[in-house]
């Protein structure tokens, strides 16, 4: 099973790596440039995306997160880890200075449905993952507002709001399969990994 | 769809974890909280520094000041409200706050029941001492637990013991056989149900931070080395030198908690840290931690 690197700046990592060990895939906690020697795909988590993005430019995660990507090793952001992954952050919703990676064609809105009130949890029919409906939960969550010509759409919710999109080797959801007992994404997430490793990294 | 479930209220402090909050009283420091680092800021009227030192009555801060450290940062905002005074916290819900802080910082409004927090919409954050607190609140609809600490002194010796307590507490009832949990619930003061939760599977239901005493990078790693999943800070940011060196060395202290060499680094010349109080020099009746039960 493949190695997988959790970003553990700040949080919700600890669910993933459990996630990623109950389908028993090896997971390790990412802190610092060295911690990801050897790990064949990244999980960028939840959080708080000002701070989660502050810390990678402290600990200079930057360079070698940017270089796995176009190594064509999948990397995976959920929530605060979209938000990171995108090029562009809509104005509106943009922090002061607000770092991101700008690894993924994608410009995400923050806090899109509102504030915590606005939070929820939904059935979501999500095709190119799985068959049946997913339980998934939105925590001031974002969306994507913005999709470049690379970037398949992987799911939406029923008023068309964009949730969940695919870059080649790069994986962003707006909401959190981490907190739910439903491992269909981590599973998903994990074959990508082992296909990818076959596969030599794509032509830039 | 549904909105406001237990799931997104007890996630959000999930999203939260690993992370540093700090007390802010106006949008200039909620500021210079989101450029260190802080992963969100509590809104409050004095820091518990100042509380302690000028007395009166503490309340919930003015909505208007609320409303600018809303528009001032992109971070969740949290804001306290007094024990017991549920309208302070319809006031919170109102303005569309992140989470509520029944803070026992402020001065109680009601010395024997703490607000239904089930009932609402909004998230809760309750303080804690011990195992019996912590399920009582949580009983409640607290969808966040923190241990109380000492506020306002700059000195750890509380929040350990606080700490301690609770996953102490949490140690006895997982090694417990079963037929003894009913009583232990009697004796905690705890919902029998969330009791035997805990038995199952040996953590609270929802995210522990630390709070109250913390004033230095080493006191936020100290805490999270003894199981604290993030910290609360108060005065020991804004009373300090030089809030904004000493605000984001304990972000970076509570992300590499476990690395000493790293923390040895973070820690170098961040200027003097707020100046701390002896908890044995503080009359019984001004203790904060008191509040509440």
């Amino acid at each position: 099973m493949p190695k997988i690197g959790v970003l553990a700046l700040q949080g919700a990592f600890i669910e993933h790596v459990h996630r990623l060990r109950e389908i028993g895939a090896e997971a390790v906690e990412i802190r610092l440039p060295e911690d990801l020697d050897g790990v064949e795909a990244l999980i960028i988590p939840g959080g708080e995306s000002t701070t989660i993005g502050r810390l990678i430019d402290w600990y200079e995660l930057r360079e070698p997160i940017t270089e796995m990507a176009s190594d064509g090793k999948p990397v995976w952001g959920t929530c605060a880890g979209m938000i990171l992954l995108a090029t562009d952050v809509d104005q509106s919703t943009r922090a002061q200075h607000q770092p991101l990676l700008e690894l993924m064609d994608i410009t995400v809105k923050r806090n899109a449905f509102g504030t915590q009130l606005d939070s929820f949890e939904a059935d979501l029919e999500m095709p190119a993952i799985s068959g049946e409906p997913m339980p998934t939960v939105f925590i001031r969550a974002p969306i994507v507002s913005r999709t470049g010509p690379d970037v398949e759409v992987l799911g939406t919710l029923s008023d068309g709001k964009i949730i969940a999109v695919r870059q080649n080797n790069l994986v962003a959801t707006a909401f959190h399969p981490e907190l739910t007992g439903d491992r269909r994404l981590h599973s998903w997430f994990v074959n990508l990994v082992v296909s990818s490793a076959k596969e030599p990294a794509p032509a830039e | 769809m549904e909105k406001s479930t237990f799931k997104t209220k007890a996630g959000l402090a999930q999203m939260l974890k690993g992370g540093v909050i700090m007390d802010v009283v106006n949008a200039e420091q909620a500021k210079i909280a989101e450029e260190a680092g802080a992963c969100a800021v509590m809104a409050l009227e004095r820091v518990p520094s100042d509380i302690r030192r000028d007395g009166g009555v503490a309340r919930m801060s003015d909505p208007e000041l609320i409303v600018q450290i809303k528009d001032a940062v992109t971070i969740p905002v949290m804001a306290k409200a007094r024990i017991g005074h549920f309208v302070e916290a319809q006031i919170l819900e109102a303005l569309g706050v992140d989470y509520v802080d029944e803070s026992e910082v402020l001065t109680p409004a009601d010395n024997f029941f703490h607000i239904a927090k089930e009932d609402f919409n909004i998230p809760f954050v309750c303080g804690a001492r011990d195992l019996g607190e912590a399920l009582r609140r949580i009983g409640e609809g607290a969808a966040m637990i923190r241990s109380k600490g000492e506020a306002g002194t700059g000195n750890i010796v509380e929040a350990v013991l606080h700490l301690r307590q609770i996953n102490g507490g949490i140690k006895e009832i997982q090694a417990m056989p079963k037929e003894e949990l009913m009583s232990a619930a009697r004796d905690l003061g705890a919902p029998y149900n969330l009791v035997r939760e805990i038995h199952e599977t040996g953590k609270l239901p929802v995210v522990v931070f630390c709070a109250g005493g913390i004033a230095t990078p080493a006191d936020a790693a100290l805490v999270m080395q003894l199981g604290a999943e993030g910290v609360f800070v108060g005065s020991g940011i804004f009373k300090s030198e030089d809030p904004a060196v000493r605000a984001k060395a304990i972000v970076e202290a509570t992300t590499n908690y476990q690395n000493p060499a790293k923390l040895a680094e973070i820690s170098r010349g961040l200027g003097e840290p707020m100046r701390g109080l002896e908890i044995g020099q503080i009359e019984e009746k001004e203790l904060l931690a008191a509040r509440g039960w």
